[in-house]
């Protein structure tokens, strides 16, 4: 395979001057424009761009140039991946695909017109909008917390800076020190997420900290993979990790940034480190296009299609489809039936049924993986779950090692999907 | 919304089922061991037995794939082991009958025995060579399992490469379409019929793999066949 044969020279150089004239550029060729370059987004693009073979202009919308997957971002913190390890950038989809990608933010659409407009200035026309912006958070979820506390108690849950930044302050922690974690109540991206952190984390400080803490504070009774994330902690980081779920009042948190204290249910601590996780809601564009309903945009399982509005789509974090988690691979699974249905719909080509899958994989401690996975289908309601299944506590060593390796695979595997 | 982990599911990795197909008699030893002619270049079997080529062949009903200390095994085989496959005798006959549509890298380059009869006589025959073998049929590790072989009518099915190019979307979440095989198998320019045997072989959970068991659970045969279509030659 080699990336020449579907290569469509030239597209790339007209970017600038689609921007000042979108309409000339078009050229008559149905227009579809994507919003946010990440799991969704970049597939999405990637599939109508490569299956219409140039019978679709694609344009890719996406303020940053280079894209640090939140998925494996733990993995750096425990110190199992590096940074570059997790960037990756958009020539391949721009020279590769003739897609064109566009480096800035998309603050507005207007729906009657069909048209997204740019921070940049100008504006782009549409046929289609595919909007995959991911997260952002709800505001005063925390009490104490806003966005701009995030140099002090970083959220890293959109990957990148905070990442890095999460991990010089568990570099920086004080022997025998605290780190807290805030954890989201549901819905949230990434369900296992927060504890897979939880996990490496502890990794990191048991070689180098070994008297350190870490608590967390939870609003929820229970969450994802709890039985193998309790039964790792105890196996790796015996007498480390404090939970207080819901039942110990994990939901009653403020914080106080400047003081770096946090306080769970009345009780006061000073802390090292405090990861902030508060609730999400779909990345505000949703809601400037008009399709969301509450915190996150609705949509048809059959296409993705937005609930308030035929020609857009929302894929991913941001849509609100039934029984999917918010994950990279949902996120890419729903991409790949919405460009299936989008170009369909621009060219006549022919629509297949949707199907959709999911696996997670989690990292507890060295060679320890585990996973959960499920198969879900399109019914009028929702995307409904079929079949699943997840690993089991107590298995061998062996089928541990082996279960992170494939995570690798996985890994090197939805990459190249989403970036070519 | 729900995280799917909530419901735990009986598809669990090492959970093979030796009892699900029709136990069909056992193979005659004596024959066998002529069939076992084919195999001596490459192991041995009986007292003395040691690795060679390919490993020694005594113990090996119950024993774990790749399960043997000390020889170097194809990184296929040892994945298989890693996620629960066992030899018994179904599985040893799925395996004998293809080893490569069974073990995707292994290096048992062993073009495969595709009468039923031959593989029932040469289990019959190793069955000799491992531990406490009960004569009771329908019980491991003597059971004789299924048949691996997939009903020609199924491999008879012409693919839409089309759907299968459609369908694969799925597949590339995980497998890369240039074809690494970095901790998951490559899948392209497959041969279809060894894709076809795989993907039933899930389907039908010979094969170990929970993801794969519950992937492939809910392709039809048609979608099995777009799929060989489409990955034997990738566009
Ligand atoms: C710590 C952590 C670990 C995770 N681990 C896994 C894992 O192991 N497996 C897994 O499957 N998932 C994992 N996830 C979840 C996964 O990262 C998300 O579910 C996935 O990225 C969602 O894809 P998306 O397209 O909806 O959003 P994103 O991938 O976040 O992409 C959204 C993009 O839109 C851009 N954007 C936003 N607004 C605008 C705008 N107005 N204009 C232009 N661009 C905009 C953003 O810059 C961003 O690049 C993890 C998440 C976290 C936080």
């Amino acid at each position: 395979m080699t990336l020449n044969r579907r290569t469509f020279l030239g597209t790339a150089g007209a970017v600038a001057a689609g921007l000042s004239a979108p309409a000339v550029l078009a050229q008559g060729k149905p227009r579809v424009v994507v919003v946010g370059g990440g799991a969704g987004g970049a597939t999405a693009a990637r599939y109508i761009a490569k299956d219409s073979k140039g019978e679709i202009d694609v344009t890719l919308i996406e303020p940053s140039r280079t894209y640090y997957t939140c998925f494996f971002s733990n993995l750096y913190l425990g110190g199992f991946q590096e940074l570059s390890g997790i960037a990756h950038s958009y020539g391949t989809l721009a020279a590769g695909y003739g897609i064109n990608v566009i480096h800035d933010w998309a603050t507005g659409v207007d729906p009657d017109a069909r048209t997204v407009s740019l921070a940049g200035g100008g504006f782009l026309p549409y046929d289609k909008l595919i909007l995959s912006p991911g997260i952002d958070f709800v505001d005063g979820a925390v009490e104490g917390w806003d966005v701009s506390a995030q140099n002090k108690m970083p959220h890293a849950y959109k990957a990148g800076s905070q990442t890095e930044l999460l991990k010089a302050q568990i570099m920086a922690m004080p022997e025998g020190g605290t780190f807290a974690m805030v954890a989201p109540p549901n819905p949230y991206r990434c369900p296992p997420g927060p504890y897979e952190r939880v996990s490496m984390v502890a990794h990191v400080l048991k070689a180098r900290n070994p008297a350190a803490k870490i608590i967390v504070a939870d609003p929820k009774p229970k969450f994802s993979k709890m039985a193998l994330f309790q039964e790792g902690w105890a196996n790796h980081y015996e007498g480390m990790v404090d939970w207080i779920g819901e039942d110990f009042g994990g939901g009653n948190v403020s914080v106080d940034p400047d003081a770096m204290t946090v306080t769970i249910d009345g009780e006061e601590t000073k802390v090292d480190v405090c990861n902030v996780i508060p609730a999400m809601k779909a990345g505000r564009i949703a809601e400037m296009a008009g399709v969301t309903d509450g915190n996150w945009a609705p949509v048809n399982a059959a296409d993705m299609s937005s609930k308030a509005n035929p020609d857009i789509y929302v894929l991913g974090d941001a849509s609100q489809q039934g029984d999917m988690p918010k994950s990279g691979f949902s996120a890419n699974s729903q991409a790949k039936v919405c460009a299936n249905a989008v170009r369909g719909a621009l060219t006549g080509s022919k629509v297949f049924p949707a199907k959709f899958s999911n696996t997670c994989w989690s990292l507890i401690g060295t060679n320890d993986g585990v996973k959960v996975g499920a198969t879900y289908e399109a019914t009028p309601e929702k995307i409904a779950k079929v079949d699943g299944f997840i690993s089991q506590t107590g298995e061998d060593a062996d089928l541990r090692k082996a279960t992170y390796e494939e995570s690798i695979g996985w890994y090197a595997g939805i990459t190249s999907d989403m970036f070519g | 919304m729900r995280w799917p982990g909530a419901q735990v599911f009986a598809a669990v990795a090492g959970v093979l089922s030796p009892a699900a197909g029709a136990a069909a008699e056992l193979g005659d030893a004596e024959a066998g061991k002529l069939v076992f002619e084919k195999c001596k270049g490459c192991h041995q079997v009986g007292e003395g037995a040691e690795s060679r080529i390919g490993p020694h062949l005594n113990g090996v009903f119950g024993r774990k794939a790749a399960g043997l200390e000390g020889f170097n095994y194809s990184k296929s085989l040892e994945r298989a082991g890693n996620s629960g496959l066992e030899w018994h005798a179904d599985t040893l006959s799925a395996y004998v009958e293809n080893p490569r549509s069974f073990a995707s890298g292994t290096r048992m380059s062993f073009p495969g025995l595709k009468d039923p009869q031959d593989r029932a006589n040469v289990i019959a025959y190793l069955r000799k060579f491992s531990d406490n073998p009960r004569d009771i049929p329908e019980a491991d590790p003597t059971a004789k399992g299924t048949d691996h072989s997939v009903d020609p009518g199924i491999l008879a099915i012409q693919g839409d490469p089309e759907y299968g190019a459609y369908l694969s979307s799925e597949c590339t979440t995980c497998h890369q379409i240039e074809g690494g095989d970095e901790g998951i198998p490559s899948i392209v320019f497959w041969p279809d019929e060894d894709f076809i045997i795989a993907m039933h072989a899930y389907k039908e959970k010979q094969r170990p793999h929970p993801v794969m068991q519950m992937i492939a659970g809910r392709l039809s045969n048609e979608e099995i066949a777009a799929l060989a279509a489409y990955f034997k030659n990738p566009e």
